[in-house]
């Protein structure tokens, strides 16, 4: 019965592909959940690459890309495992964007992806645990590590001609991956960390926290936190007390509230989030823009990407065959070849087709580096006058 | 000079941070065990009351914003504090005569009493979000500091810093007045004494000629202006996010237990418990032993235990507590 499952199987892709059939691609986000604000613009921008690739008409020979979406719910693993596993058992996609957070992408890969051999690309999913992964090849990445991040952070630090500092986290695989990964990373460089507290999430008071953190001391409070959470709460009664008087805030702390709520108090602080910039990234904001979703949306460009880099390599493997197309994807990701920037998708099917490498940047100047993770380049920021500004890029 | 800096940074991290939260806990633990005591139930709604009160005061606080007036230095919140006072007290008692009256007429289980509890917390939960959302909001005005950090420096040439926020002193000094008025009231007066004499035998209170429905009104307008308060304070000095009045409702309880359920003085001195040790057994005493012992030079933080266990820290009170004095520390009642 399996057998003639598979025949079956088998016999309608052949017969797909001669008549140029479908090309299904999966979104595996969390489409409710913590980062439900985030997925809409992350959608938009996978199906974005989507449609450019429908609408050249070039991929092998005349397919068409349908997206098919499914909630991951971020938090969820076992929601997350079952939407994929629908994806790839009755909708029969020949590759899958997601999922968004680190959990469920573990989770979903390890249990349906890997033992099916279908392709993942995160967009999103950051934990360090990802990188040892044993994904045979067929997951990557188009985020960085975060232990990338702690790298990163450490540079910054240590350039502001500060030595010593006392790190908190949100107490979650964000935070404790992060705060991990850049504590081994200070110390190797030399610096002094006086004290890692977690915290938790919406509790109702920190006092106990800051009191340890100020304690401990250090000449700056690392806050691998969220903005919106117990990271505001940590920083607040930190400079209410006097504690600290310079911060470095990671991804989960730079947004809007930092702005709205601190300002001018957390002047001469400084941080990073992963961010991108350059011929790719402006094109790929304009036509976001002109498809009318917001291109600066977190995690929406490294999206674009990852469909784009599943479609690209159907292409240089003339074959949607998940595992025939998984070797091509470092290749196309990293070149040698011309350089196809966001927008130019029908330029690189069309090389590919005629047997020219391609050095795939897309939005987010994708480089991927060992087992198949972003690179990461970083926008270092710093607060001048209540102000978030762009130092330079890393 | 060493000396004081470590006084300055035991008062900074510990002694008004601790003191604050503290009164915070007590106003609220006050409103479970009166509620406790006289009506005889664990009121697990008693967070969402006082988010719904903040709620409300934060809505009046906004008119009046708008309106123009202000309370000098002071937050305006206060000015609409009774305000939202009178809307909990009204929500209150409507919800005891459509819910809580009828369990009382039938005389149903306390742990009846303490699941339909639950349920109109749910309700409450529900109807705040509704009204004010489910962001965190600030609604603090006025002066921000009554001793900051930095000018503290300079005054005194410490190298410890010593704050004060303006909305930490409004905290201890209103929840002082209060609890003031609130014991007066139970021991001075006529209806304080009515509801004394309810809660400790009712049957005999019934008999001597005491309304209960009267007894019962006031101990909810009283919860509801508890509630309110603390509510309204506890969101000046921090903000106000209807999950984490959610949230506050285990510190309370366990406040309200370790001090024994259902007697005043005992919700005050636990709050108090409570929030000391969650801020005073994670404390790392690093700092202050380096003042106090020059000398000792030591890369150890001298935490008894980390800050993840503050949690732990309250329970495991309540544990030794309640094994050793099961009604409390001051004596509470078990029904």
């Amino acid at each position: 019965m399996k057998n003639l499952l598979l025949a079956s199987t088998a016999v309608l892709l052949a017969a797909g592909a001669a008549n140029a059939a479908d090309v299904k691609i999966g979104i595996s986000i969390g489409f409710t959940g913590p980062l439900e604000s985030m997925a809409p613009d992350m959608a938009k921008g996978a199906e974005m690459a989507m449609k450019e690739v429908s609408d050249s008409g070039k991929l092998l020979g005349g397919d068409k890309v349908i997206s098919v979406r499914g909630d991951s719910t971020c938090i969820d693993a076992a929601a997350a495992t079952a939407t994929v596993t629908k994806m790839i058992t009755s909708e029969k996609v020949d590759g899958i964007v997601g999922g968004e957070c680190s959990g469920e992408t573990i989770a979903s890969l390890n249990n349906v992806a890997i033992p099916n051999g279908m392709v993942m690309i995160s967009p999103s999913a950051t934990s360090p645990a990802l990188t040892t992964i044993d994904d045979k090849g067929l997951f990557f990445r188009t985020a960085p590590s975060d232990a990338r991040q702690g790298e990163v952070m450490t540079d910054e630090i240590l350039e502001h001609g500060i030595k010593s500092v006392a790190v908190t986290y949100t107490n979650n695989d964000y935070g404790k991956g992060l705060a991990d990964s850049f504590v081994e990373a200070f110390k190797k460089k030399g610096g002094t960390v006086t004290i890692t507290a977690a915290h938790d999430d919406g509790k109702p008071d920190y006092s106990a926290e800051v009191g340890a953190l100020a304690s401990a001391g250090g000449q700056a409070l690392v806050i691998a936190g969220y903005v919106d959470q117990g990271g505001a709460g940590i920083l607040r009664g930190a400079l209410d007390t006097g504690a600290f008087s310079t911060f470095v805030f990671p991804d989960g702390m730079v947004g809007g509230s930092l702005e709205k709520n601190f300002g001018k108090e957390v002047n001469g602080s400084f941080g990073q989030v992963p961010s991108s910039e350059g011929e790719g990234h402006d094109k790929f904001v304009a036509a976001a823009k002109a498809a009318g979703f917001d291109g600066n949306g977190t995690y929406a460009g490294e999206s674009y990407d990852a469909a784009a880099l599943i479609l690209l390599a159907m292409q240089a493997a003339k074959s949607t065959d998940p595992k025939v197309y998984k070797d091509k994807v470092m290749e196309i990701a990293n070149g040698p070849g011309e350089k196809i920037y966001a927008g130019d998708l029908a330029k690189g099917l069309e090389l590919l087709a005629a047997g020219k490498p391609i050095d795939y940047e897309g939005a987010t100047a994708v480089h991927l580096i060992g087992p198949g993770e972003a690179s990461g380049s970083f926008r270092e920021i710093a607060i001048k006058d209540g102000k978030i500004e762009t130092v330079k890029f890393r | 000079m060493d000396i004081l800096n470590a006084i300055v940074a035991i008062l900074n991290y510990v002694i008004v941070p601790a003191t604050t939260y503290g009164a915070q806990l007590a106003l609220g633990a006050l409103g479970v065990t009166l509620i406790y005591g006289i009506l005889r139930f664990s009121n697990f709604a008693q967070g969402d009351t006082m988010a719904f009160g903040t709620a409300i005061t934060i809505m009046v606080t906004w008119g009046l914003q708008s309106l123009g007036i202000g309370f000098g230095p002071l937050p305006t919140a206060l000015l609409a504090l009774p305000f939202g006072i009178a809307i909990t007290c009204a929500l209150l008692l409507g919800t005891d005569r459509v819910v809580y009256r009828y369990y009382r007429t039938v005389r149903a289980a306390p742990v009846i009493l303490v699941m339909v509890s639950v349920g109109v917390m749910f309700l409450m939960n529900g109807i705040t979000r509704i009204l004010i959302g489910v962001d965190e909001i600030k609604f603090a005005d006025g002066a921000r500091f009554l001793i900051s950090a930095s000018e503290f420096k300079s005054w005194t040439g410490l190298t410890e810093p010593l704050a004060i926020r303006s909305t930490q002193a409004i905290t201890v000094i209103v929840a002082g007045l209060l609890v003031w008025a609130l014991f007066w009231f139970l021991a001075k007066t006529r209806t304080g004494k009515s509801m004394r004499a309810y809660a400790d035998n009712e049957d005999l209170a019934l008999l001597s000629g005491i309304n209960p429905d009267r007894v019962v009104t006031v101990t909810w307008i009283i919860a509801g202006a508890l509630a309110t308060t603390a509510g309204v304070l506890y969101g000046l000095d921090k903000s106000f996010k209807a999950f984490s009045y959610f949230q506050l409702v285990l510190p309370i309880f366990a406040a309200a237990v370790v001090g024994g359920l259902g007697n005043p003085l005992g919700a005050i001195a636990g709050g108090f418990i409570v929030a000391y040790s969650e801020v005073a057994v994670t404390y790392a005493w690093k700092k202050v032993a380096g003042y106090l012992f020059p000398s000792w030079d030591t890369d150890s933080l001298l935490q008894l235990l980390s800050t993840d266990y503050k949690f732990a820290v309250s329970f495991t009170i309540l544990i030794i507590v309640l094994l050793f004095k099961p009604t409390g520390l001051f004596k509470g009642k078990a029904y």
